[in-house]
């Protein structure tokens, strides 16, 4: 299968702190890739010199073969690669399909067109549709700020899929999350995964929900590759539970 | 609030602000027309800081670009309306490149740099006396004609300023309404996310900088025939201050907060003056009152009722689906 995204020798140092020391990776087409590792080895910063909101101080990003390395996150977003941060990212003040346009609107036409053209940008269709497909059925008009936690985090993950990305990081989309929300948002993002055929990389601390949702699996320990594999083998290797899984 | 109650509200108001005015004296009238006029570079004001969450302490310079402008082309036999095409398009110039300084700097960095601008375009318009006149001004801005009708009489001049509120209002209404309000908001709740969903956070704020100098300098331009002479101290940092206040006290982030903040800021003052020396002292108490109680303004107190009971709404939904997705 044909590399999605390439990463090669991704190095972030601050100050003289290395926090990112010469990775790489590629991610195929329609898998799903895990990245896991202890707080600290560098997954958060690797993702953001991967998506343009830190400059690497080594290394190059490609994406489908072109160089996008320092490439700004719009500029990324529009060429199909979609993000979810750590800390949920929603617009409070804005209503749940409001935000759903928001995540999409960017990519119908120009400005000038967005400026004159209808203000749901042609999207209210396609955000219900989101709306439908992560259950958040009835919430389509409250304001994002007034509903739960789970419910947020679901409609963060929505906004990631409004675009209809080619690529999607999720940066511990489980995190904070109860276990029968964790349940949903697992089961969504499997079927946005098997019916659209995007492909992820999720940043996670959750094991099970990493060993149950991604094919294969890249452990990162002090800013470098401490191995990768399939689930099942990155369990199974002893320098993973020396590192991470302890004893 | 529903577009019917909308709709009527709009219609009473404007139905108020054309027809009230027939009773009014010349100084009453000279109120309104002012309110009208800052009411336009307050919406500008409100692009910027309230939609766009970009500081900027240079309206007022803006309004002094405007006014200059109109004076000095006015004065030389130029129309009023092709001086204010050409204030128009300088200001958003102008207001373009001043934004560039935003996109490193934020809050009260990004306040200072508008100050020092602020302060730029004070010495300019005193100091350049080949251009402005310097101290002494330009007196006799004439007050231009509509299709052959005059309007030095205040009350067309009024009713020519009511006019050019009501089309700006109606822009901004579109701007707001259309894709670019919500980036615009985006921009100004989270720009790190907007940035990751497309928003090209860099145009949003040059442009935000630019249309809100540019209605700026429009309100400059309707200025300079109202007062007749453009000088100066007209256009401190005071303005830019006052400008502002009419902003926040009305509800910076709301479309009807200039409007209200330009009526406080604008009639508040002229209803004081009965306390004579303590009537500062009694506007400032009053503004820093109204802000304790809403911190968001006058339109922020009805808004917060409205999201309440938006609130009460959405847990009730909330409850109902909640059984759904988190099961039993």
């Amino acid at each position: 299968m044909a590399a999605v995204l390439e990463a090669s020798g991704i190095s972030k140092r601050f100050g003289g702190i290395m926090a990112v020391d010469g990775v790489s990776f590629e991610v195929r087409e329609g898998e799903i890739l895990g990245i896991i590792g202890p707080n600290g080895c560098g997954k958060s910063t690797l993702f953001n010199c991967i998506l343009g909101q830190l400059q690497p101080s080594e290394g190059e990003v490609r994406l489908d073969g072109r160089v996008t390395t320092g490439m700004r996150p719009c500029d990324l977003n529009r060429l199909g690669v979609s993000r979810t941060f750590q800390l949920l990212q929603i617009f409070p003040k804005l209503s749940v399909r409001e935000n759903l346009i928001l995540a999409a609107q960017e990519h119908k036409g120009t400005m000038m067109s967005r400026l004159l053209g209808p203000r749901d940008a042609g999207l209210s269709v396609a955000a219900d549709q989101m709306i439908a497909f992560f259950k958040l059925g009835s919430l389509a008009d409250e304001l994002a700020g007034g509903l739960s936690y789970g419910q947020q985090k679901l409609l963060d993950a929505a906004m990631a899929f409004m675009a209809g990305p080619r690529l999607v990081l999720l940066d511990e989309p489980a995190g904070g999350v109860n276990l029968t929300m964790l349940a949903s948002l697992k089961d969504r993002l499997k079927a946005f995964h098997e019916e659209r055929g995007a492909t992820f990389v999720v940043i996670e601390h959750n094991m099970d929900f990493v060993m149950s949702l991604c094919t294969r699996v890249l452990v990162l320990a002090e800013g470098k590759v401490l191995a990768e594999g399939l689930p099942a083998e990155v369990r199974a290797d002893p320098t993973v539970i020396e590192a991470y899984l302890g004893h | 609030m529903n577009a019917r109650l909308t709709y009527v509200s709009a219609a009473i108001a404007l139905a108020l602000l054309v027809l009230a005015p027939l009773e009014f004296h010349r100084y009453g009238l000279y109120i309104l027309t002012q309110w009208a006029v800052m009411t336009i570079a307050a919406i500008g004001l409100n692009l910027t800081l309230g939609y766009a969450g970009q500081v900027s302490l240079a309206q007022g310079a803006f309004v002094g670009i405007g006014a200059y402008c109109a004076a000095i082309l006015t004065t030389h036999g130029w129309p009023l309306f092709a001086a204010g095409a050409l204030a128009l398009v300088l200001c958003f110039i102008i207001g373009w490149l001043l934004g560039y300084p935003a996109l490193r700097v934020q809050h009260h960095y990004l306040a200072f740099v508008t100050l020092a601008f602020s302060t730029l375009a004070f010495l300019v318009f005193r100091n350049e006396s080949w251009l402005t006149n310097g101290t002494e001004g330009i007196d006799g801005v004439p007050r231009p004609s509509l299709l052959g009708l005059s309007t030095t009489p205040h009350l067309r001049y009024y009713y020519l300023c009511l006019f050019m509120l009501a089309l700006v209002t109606l822009a901004m209404l579109g701007l707001v309404r259309s894709p670019w309000g919500r980036a615009f908001i985006a921009l100004r709740e989270n720009p790190l996310r907007a940035l990751s969903l497309g928003v090209d956070t860099r145009r949003y704020i040059l442009m935000a900088f630019a249309i809100g100098s540019a209605l700026g300098g429009l309100a400059g331009v309707l200025y300079a025939p109202l007062v007749g002479l453009v000088e100066p101290p007209a256009f401190t940092l005071t303005l830019s201050l006052n400008l502002l206040m009419m902003v926040i006290v009305g509800g910076s982030g709301y479309f009807l907060g200039p409007f209200l903040g330009a009526l406080v800021a604008v009639l508040l003052p002229e209803w004081l003056r009965g306390l004579e020396n303590y009537y500062l002292i009694f506007y400032t108490m009053l503004v820093m009152g109204l802000l304790i109680y809403s911190p968001t303004g006058l339109i922020g107190i009805a808004d917060r009722l409205l999201v309440n009971r938006r609130t009460r709404a959405a847990s009730a939904a909330r409850a109902a689906i909640g059984a759904t997705i988190e099961g039993p």
